[in-house]
């Protein structure tokens, strides 16, 4: 399998405050991987060191030469001053007629080529987004919460969607993501993320393992089971992470008598 | 038509040309305020052009390209908010020009050619100085157009699709103080931002694209110099604010307009 990225102990430290530490990752080619974790656990910034739009504070970070990433950020901000439609942002992207062709025919959206950004619903610039990273037929598709503002039914179509692209041009594909849930169908691989990789696995071994069940619990049919996910370590008084397991351990691994005892802390 | 009236109209319209597609990108970064920062230290450009007996026009364009790198470092250090830093170099580099001048120019400088302009005054020399800046800066913003657009949209995505982002701003800034550089002869230092962000925000209303706003905004600014300075011709009006003003009716020409 082709490796396109590999992060070595990559650290972010921002004014003073650990951001992440300690992070080990692969992302191969035809391979989806998923990044899970509370908020604020760091999983933006780690996509933003991976991306290079933000340089490591500790670490290796190895990529492939002359990577060609799609990226479709999380948020998309057009100010009301400026008339653009969707078909001139697509244009932004630098892709040619056919490879844009090919691209809407994958998402859709064709009928919207006219409509002003402003316009476009949650749902819809999402699409656009995807539209638009997908035309520069990346080997690595990025995808920082891509189902935000999409109901459950887009979810599902969405994420069918990218596994179809994965399988159809055999890029890797990076998703972040709050909901497990939905998810977990089409992932490869989990990483769950708080700062630093608290636990990581294959998503259909892992969902059958009882240390799923007890990592995830009772909550495990919500898709809030992420936020509430029973951590594996402490944070003491000046926020630092403080571990008691093996961090080389893969999820289906993790002790769960650990999980319960910590999650009435 | 008397010869000083075709000059001005020749400066004046170079000047609206570039600031059509300049004042755009003011408009949709909402860079306002950093032109008005920029034409505020122009005065101190003057001072330093007096005391150092140099070109005075260069002496504010070396001034104003100076100040636009400084704020772009400035900006990225992130300690105050940006409108708090441009609110803070800009009123103090206009205090600071005015003072100077007092102190050390008194008897050779006419302030308030300075501070509204005095595009009557242009002479064949003026415009093809200012007509050869608004050409190469025309050309620049036209050459990096896709790049500058991109990094509008989004930053983050846009260096990720290989766009030099840090190299392209830096250019818009530097483009952006040239202009005011150069508009300072036709509306003076207290009335550039007027000039770029008014007829952008007419074209507006007009515009489906990037590109027809830009265009719109540079004809808009095409109509509000010839109104400016028919308008000083027959009425006696200072010419710099009366074009200003010719911009304004514009603008409020298009609230008429019903939004498609």
């Amino acid at each position: 399998m082709t490796r396109l990225i590999e992060a070595k102990n990559i650290g972010l430290t921002l004014a003073d405050r650990t951001i992440l530490e300690g992070v080990n990752l692969q992302l191969h080619a035809g391979k989806i991987t998923t990044l899970i974790g509370p908020n604020g656990a760091g999983k933006t910034s780690l996509v933003r060191l991976l991306l290079g739009l933000q340089p490591a504070s500790q670490g290796e970070l190895w990529r492939k030469p002359s990577l060609r990433i799609g990226y479709m950020p999380q948020k998309l901000h057009i100010d009301a001053s400026l008339p653009l439609t969707v078909q001139r942002f697509l244009q932004l992207g630098g892709a040619g007629a056919a490879a844009l062709k090919n691209a809407l025919s994958l998402t859709g959206i064709a009928h919207l080529l006219a409509s002003p950004m402003q316009r476009l619903s949650g749902g819809e610039v999402q699409r656009v987004l995807l539209t638009r990273a997908l035309a520069r037929e990346p080997q690595l598709l990025v995808l920082d919460e891509p189902v935000q503002g999409v109901d459950v039914n887009g979810q599902v179509a969405l994420y069918d969607l990218i596994d179809r692209i994965r399988a159809q041009q055999g890029c890797g594909v990076l998703m972040v993501s709050h909901d497990l849930h939905l998810v977990m169908a089409h992932t490869d691989e989990v990483i769950c993320l708080n700062q630093h990789v608290c636990c990581h696995g294959h998503p259909e071994s892992v969902t059958s393992d009882p240390a799923y069940l007890a990592l995830f619990g009772a909550k495990a049919a919500q898709t809030l089971a992420v936020y509430t996910h029973h951590h594996d370590h402490k944070h003491n008084l000046h926020g630092d992470v403080v571990c008691n397991h093996d961090h080389s351990l893969p999820l289906e691994d993790c002790p769960p008598a650990a999980q319960k005892d910590e999650s009435n802390a | 038509m008397p010869d000083f009236m075709l000059h001005a109209w020749l400066a004046g319209a170079a000047v609206a040309v570039v600031a059509g597609p300049l004042g755009s990108f003011a408009v949709w970064r909402r860079m306002a305020y950093f032109g008005d920062t920029l034409a505020h230290s122009a005065l101190l450009g003057v001072v330093f052009g007096l005391l150092l007996d140099v070109n005075i026009n260069l002496a504010v364009t070396l001034g104003c390209l100076i100040l636009a790198t400084a704020l772009v470092l400035l900006q990225q250090t992130r300690v105050l908010a940006t409108d708090t830093l441009l609110g803070i170099l800009s009123h103090s580099t206009l205090a600071l020009g005015l003072v100077s001048i007092s102190l050390f120019g008194n008897t050779r400088v006419d302030l308030m050619a300075y501070l509204f302009g005095d595009l009557l005054t242009a002479d064949s020399g003026d415009v093809i100085t200012i007509a050869t800046v608004a050409a190469l800066v025309l050309g620049l913003i036209g050459y990096f157009w896709r790049s500058l657009i991109a990094i509008t949209v989004h930053e983050e995505l846009a260096r990720v699709e290989g766009v030099r982002v840090g190299a392209v701003r830096m250019l818009l800034m530097l483009a952006m103080a040239l202009v005011i550089a150069i508009a300072m002869k036709v509306v003076g230092v207290l009335l550039i931002t007027a000039l770029l962000i008014i007829p952008a925000a007419a074209a507006r209303r007009l515009s489906q694209t990037p590109e027809s706003m830009a265009v719109m905004a540079s004809a808009l600014g095409l109509v509000a110099v010839t109104l400016g300075l028919v308008s000083s011709y027959f009425l006696d009006t200072p010419a710099g604010p009366s074009v200003v003003l010719g911009a304004s009716l514009m603008f409020g020409l298009t609230l008429f307009k019903r939004q498609s």
